[in-house]
């Protein structure tokens, strides 16, 4: 077990340093330069600028700088904030893990009942209605679905603002319209993953035992039929951070999905690369964790990577 | 009269629901396929939405009288009327037009971004299992490395610092929905590779490249078929998605994402530059998803959900 923890352990980090060199060259290589945006400053000042920025020296040894930077836990500065990227990750970070662990709650607080009760009452209405509806979710794209919701709850009648992120009812809108679509699709995973558990035949011979149904559905299904939920929460994360993208963007939330989306346009290469390091950290680590519940909660998995 | 053919088998026998002529051609995989598929209401029905999609948006706007990058500024905003029937835009454009032209856009970046993907997608995962051994391990190792890379941040990364064209996006968006189809593939040719028919191609001498092409893709193409329909409105989706974003095709270029996002920036006001594209964008999803669903019930029987 510890050796597959350090193992996966040893691969994420190196997933890591990969994406972290793979995006420093990227965003360096790309034509212009953080200080080609909109206002033409004098070319001394530019030259003055990406001198005290170390941008005239080799890529080698800037992108050597900036691990040894990276390693002290500094981000940089920003080029076009007075703030340092850590001080700008550390304002929006924290908005969008809010924003994200709602809409994790919503989707795993719907879709985790509607997919076991859909399984259990299968080929009745109180599978066919909600699976149907759970088909229309995942079509429905989050940027769809935000502005829509903006427009019917927000405008029409007035329930919430259209905008902003300041008072707790500013999280509703943009919590369901990323939390909604992963609830359909969770309720559908959970349904056949339930699906594949109860037609097994120790279930059946837990019914011929007299176990009640109940306790069959909660003790006996739930826990293997909920393997394919967990190992959807990997991709899950990602699908939500990149749904911030948009979201965050609908409802000008000041959230660290908009800040990456503006520093790519205006190429802030740190905050950029900052953001992206911070993304990878989370993901990796989500991926991780998920890699370990799994092999916990199927035994079977112990003994496939010996 | 004569009938003009008499099938000694269809006088006498009860009707068991069989048609008598498959079995008298011996029935093949496909024409099985589309028997099964013509009895799925929900999958015709999409397959007719989506022709209806197709003809609208490429022969529409030949028959508006209008164009779609013309602009009109003493015709802002109209709403809905004789002469625009879905109103005009921000500058005064022909709303009903764009939203073809608009269509042309997803539906063709959908279908060749898609088609880029398949070919990448099914070499991979053909050559992977056929070979086997290290070559295999080697090669999906490296399709699990990608997987685990946050790929909505790079596509941005990649949209936002480079020159955006639209065959950037194709390379893009085929980079990243090739991954799934090399999975699938090689699966499905792992399986296939083991019978017997197969190994009667080998011991005639036959050259791995014949093999693979003769042999083993069209046994394959099943399942490519289904995974394809479903890719499209993945890729659809991406593509909206950066064009919201205002990453992906540009003005004057209309996407049915950057429509949207034009309505949803637009939503206090003007609702229907909202709700006209964001139907048509949906519909076209589901009945994809749909034709997609129906396809693998009708293609692999035993796939199908319960």
């Amino acid at each position: 077990m510890f050796k597959f923890i350090g193992k996966r352990l040893i691969q994420s980090v190196l997933v890591i340093f990969v994406i972290i060199t793979v995006t420093f060259f990227m965003v360096r290589f790309a034509p212009g330069d953080p200080f080609s945006a909109e206002r033409k400053m004098p070319e001394f000042i530019k030259q003055r600028l990406m001198e005290h920025y170390g941008l005239n020296d080799p890529v080698m040894v800037q992108y050597a700088n900036y691990l040894k930077q990276l390693v002290r836990g500094d981000l940089g500065p920003s080029f076009t904030e007075t703030r340092s990227v850590n001080q700008i990750l550390a304002n929006s970070f924290p908005v969008s893990l809010e924003l994200g662990g709602w809409a994790l709650l919503i989707a795993l607080g719907i879709g985790l009942p509607v997919g076991v009760v859909a399984a259990v009452f299968r080929n009745t209405m109180a599978d066919y209605v909600p699976m149907s509806v759970a088909m229309i979710g995942i079509c429905l794209p989050t940027f769809v679905l935000g502005p829509i919701l903006a427009m019917v709850f927000g405008v029409w009648l007035g329930w919430f603002n259209v905008s902003g992120w300041f008072v707790t009812a500013d999280r509703v809108l943009p919590a369901f319209t990323i939390g909604l679509v992963y609830a359909a699709l969770i309720a559908r995973i959970t349904r056949g993953g339930m699906l594949e558990v109860l037609n097994q035949d120790f279930i059946r011979t837990a019914l011929a035992k007299g176990v009640p149904f109940g306790r069959i559905v909660m003790v006996h299904t739930l826990k293997g039929g909920l393997l394919p939920v967990v190992s959807f929460l990997g991709p899950a994360l990602a699908g939500i951070i990149s749904g911030s993208f948009v979201v965050e963007t609908i409802f000008q939330i000041p959230g660290m999905g908009r800040e990456f989306v503006s520093s790519a346009f205006d190429r802030d290469y740190t905050l950029v690369l900052g953001t992206v390091i911070l993304y990878a950290a989370l993901i990796t680590t989500a991926n991780l964790l998920v890699d370990v519940v799994q092999v916990i909660l199927n035994p079977r998995l112990r003994f496939e990577d010996s | 009269m004569l009938p003009s053919r008499v099938s000694p088998s269809s006088e006498k026998l009860p009707d068991l629901g069989v048609d008598l002529d498959a079995i008298e051609s011996g029935t093949s995989l496909w024409k099985d396929a589309w028997l099964r598929l013509r009895k799925n209401r929900l999958a015709l029905m999409s397959f007719w939405v989506l022709v209806f999609m197709v003809l609208f948006c490429f022969l529409g706007p030949f028959f508006t009288g209008q164009d779609y990058r013309t602009n009109n500024l003493e015709k802002t905003l109209l709403s809905p009327q004789a002469g625009h029937l879905f109103g005009t835009d921000d500058l005064g454009r022909d709303q009903l037009t764009r939203v073809m032209v608009g269509g042309r856009v997803s539906l063709g970046v959908g279908i060749i971004a898609t088609t880029v993907s398949l070919l990448i997608g099914v070499a991979y995962g053909a050559t992977a299992a056929y070979v086997g051994g290290k070559a295999d391990a080697v090669m999906m190792r490296f399709v699990d490395v990608l997987y685990a890379l946050p790929f909505t941040i790079f596509v941005i990364l990649l949209m936002t610092l480079f020159e955006r064209s639209i065959v950037l996006l194709f390379v893009v968006i085929g980079a990243v929905e090739w991954l799934t189809m090399a999975r699938i593939v090689r699966g499905q040719v792992l399986s296939i590779k083991q019978q017997e028919f197969v190994e009667a191609a080998v011991s005639l001498g036959y050259s791995s490249g014949r093999i693979i092409l003769r042999h083993i893709i069209p046994n394959v193409l099943g399942v490519v078929v289904v995974y394809a329909t479903l890719t499209v409105p993945a890729v659809m989706l991406l593509e909206s998605f950066l064009s919201f974003l205002g990453l992906g095709v540009q003005p004057p270029m209309p996407s049915w994402g950057s429509l949207i996002k034009l309505g949803a920036d637009n939503i206090q006001l003007y609702p229907h530059l909202l709700v006209i594209p964001a139907v048509f964008f949906s519909l076209t999803l589901f009945s994809l998803n749909f034709l997609g669903d129906g396809l693998r019930d009708a293609l692999d029987p035993r796939s199908s959900k319960d």
